[in-house]
């Protein structure tokens, strides 16, 4: 098709310019500018892999961390809303006994549950998940106590503590535990990394500045005749600025998409030898993952650090370009 | 249009790329500066471009004291004037159609107006037919003259060449020097930078001469050569 000439700018050039900056004339141009700048990354594959890599190690670390941490704090939730008390019973009490002693504890109001353990069943339970069978064969009698395991009513601590005090001065006992008191230490110590990571994940996002900032740098000086000669021509700083912006929302984005797909998988690999280890403790646990609050986070939080990082060194070296 | 009073500009070193000059420049009129190399015409058209700040003196461009222009200003003054450069600065990987367009996407033209325009300024030059090339296709003559339609495209009220005819061979010379003074026809202040004594002679626009960064000749000839 023919595109119909125009004719030469014949009208006198001194008349005044129509003032074309509308709305959507800008929209429009950014709209181009943002999906140019994601083809400026797309253009040098490599190079831009290897950078968002950087960034998605980095913000990986982090993220895994702060799940690893989630799934402990959930599992010792769920543990610790059941304290129970183990009583290892002496040598001498028989099957009989322990029932008589179950039934009896069973009265008490501040115990909800009594499951008795037999020495077969703990044998067979140890052979089974302590890996030492083979050894466990050798043994010519059971040297497994009864075992009761006593579930409280209450949370209360204190009442908790008292209560095994008791238990543990019964003649039948041997020695009464609460077996979830490293729990609770753990839980201390939870918070404890929960504040090491929080501190892990701001080096790391800054470290994720340092490199976005660096990168966009760079790129403002390959483009550096560009920059000049549109400044030439009267091209605002934000007019420069914004390819660079979105440029460092594209690298922070990728970079978070990146850092979602290495923690997706490490978790994924994780997965089968965790519920290995939480059968163990009979647990209901579910594993948290990325889903679809924090995935959106992550992502968002990345993107922003792009913005971020490009605005730093943008400001920084935009300015010491000047036209000559 | 263009006024200097007393200008002089020193650089940090103590070198003095001009001293003292005066002149104005009238809208609508056309004039070359000349002399030797490092004479300061390069600096005198950076001046008026703000390219560089001057020393002493005032500066009035477009009805605007530079010295008091804030360096957020420098944009739009910029957008009123038109440049081209003896090493023509265009952007190697980008089509012809595009290194004109620049001055009007960066001054936020709908696509439309920039495609009509662009057509324009390239079929005023006689480029037309090479604007989906790339510049390093295009003959020194012709990179310069993607470079004319660039300062032009726009519409501004003036132009500024720094050696429009630097490598070109006297005819084209002719020819690009004859294309400013078209600009100049339809109302554009020109001012050319340009050692081509010989050929400006015989053009017969006014000529500003510089030595050792001194005003030293202002000839207006009575009748410009068309």
């Amino acid at each position: 098709m023919k595109r119909p000439l125009t004719p030469p700018p014949n009208t006198p050039p001194r008349r005044k310019t129509p003032p074309p900056k509308l709305g959507n004339v800008w929209l429009s141009h950014q709209m181009s500018v943002f999906l140019a700048s994601l083809g400026h990354l797309l253009r040098s594959p490599l190079a831009s892999l290897m950078t968002t890599s950087v960034i998605g190690i980095a913000l990986a670390l982090p993220t895994g961390l702060y799940l690893l941490l989630e799934n402990v704090r959930n599992l010792s939730y769920e543990w610790d809303s059941s304290v129970q008390i183990s009583l290892f019973l002496k040598q001498e009490v028989d099957e009989a006994k322990a029932h008589i002693l179950a039934d009896q504890l069973l009265q008490r109001p501040e115990i909800s549950n009594v499951q008795i353990i037999t020495p077969v069943q703990a044998l067979q339970e140890y052979r089974n998940l302590s890996g030492f069978g083979e050894a466990l064969t050798a043994l010519e009698t059971n040297p497994l106590p009864f075992v009761l395991i006593v579930q409280l009513a209450t949370n209360d601590t204190q009442a908790g503590s008292r209560l095994l005090e008791q238990l543990g001065k019964m003649p039948e006992v041997e020695v009464a535990q609460f077996d979830m008191l490293w729990l609770k230490r753990l839980f201390t110590m939870i918070e404890i990394i929960r504040r090491g990571v929080l501190i892990l994940a701001t080096l790391l996002s800054l470290a994720v500045l340092l490199v976005i900032g660096n990168t966009i740098r760079l790129a403002i000086y390959n483009r550096r005749e560009e920059i000049e000669i549109y400044k030439l021509f009267g091209a605002t700083n934000a007019f420069i600025r914004s390819p660079f912006l979105y440029l460092g929302f594209w690298y922070g984005l990728s970079g978070g998409a990146i850092a979602w797909g290495i923690v997706d998988l490490s978790f994924w690999l994780l997965q089968t030898p965790i519920k290995q280890l939480t059968a163990l403790y009979h647990s209901q646990f579910q594993l948290v993952t990325l889903d679809l609050i924090s995935t959106p986070i992550l992502l968002l939080t990345s993107a922003l650090l792009g913005i971020t990082g490009a605005w730093l060194a943008v400001g920084r070296h935009l300015k010491e370009i000047q036209p000559s | 249009m263009i006024i200097f009073n007393e200008v002089s500009k020193r650089y940090p070193a103590g070198y003095e790329a001009l001293k003292n000059v005066s002149f104005h420049l009238k809208p609508g009129e056309m004039a070359f500066l000349t002399g030797h190399s490092g004479a300061g015409k390069s600096t005198l058209l950076r001046l008026i471009a703000l390219i560089e700040r001057n020393s002493n003196g005032q500066i009035v461009v477009n009805g605007q004291h530079l010295g008091r222009l804030p360096t957020y200003r420098i944009p739009y003054l910029r957008r009123r004037i038109g440049m081209t450069f003896q090493d023509h600065r265009l952007l190697v990987d980008r089509t012809i159609f595009d290194n004109v367009a620049l001055p009007l996407v960066v001054a936020g033209y709908r696509p439309q107006e920039i495609r009509r325009r662009v057509r324009a300024a390239l079929d005023k030059v006689g480029l037309l037919t090479k604007e989906k090339n790339y510049p390093i296709t295009l003959s020194g003559g012709q990179q310069q003259r993607v470079g004319i339609a660039r300062a032009v495209v726009h519409k501004p009220a003036i132009l500024l060449a720094d050696e429009p005819t630097g490598n070109l061979d006297p005819s084209l010379a002719k020819e690009t020097m004859q294309l400013f003074a078209q600009f100049n026809q339809v109302g554009v202040t020109v001012l050319i930078a340009s050692h081509a004594l010989s050929l400006i002679k015989t053009l017969g626009y006014r000529t500003l001469m510089l030595q050792h960064g001194h005003l030293v000749g202002d000839t207006r000839i009575s009748r410009p050569l068309r």
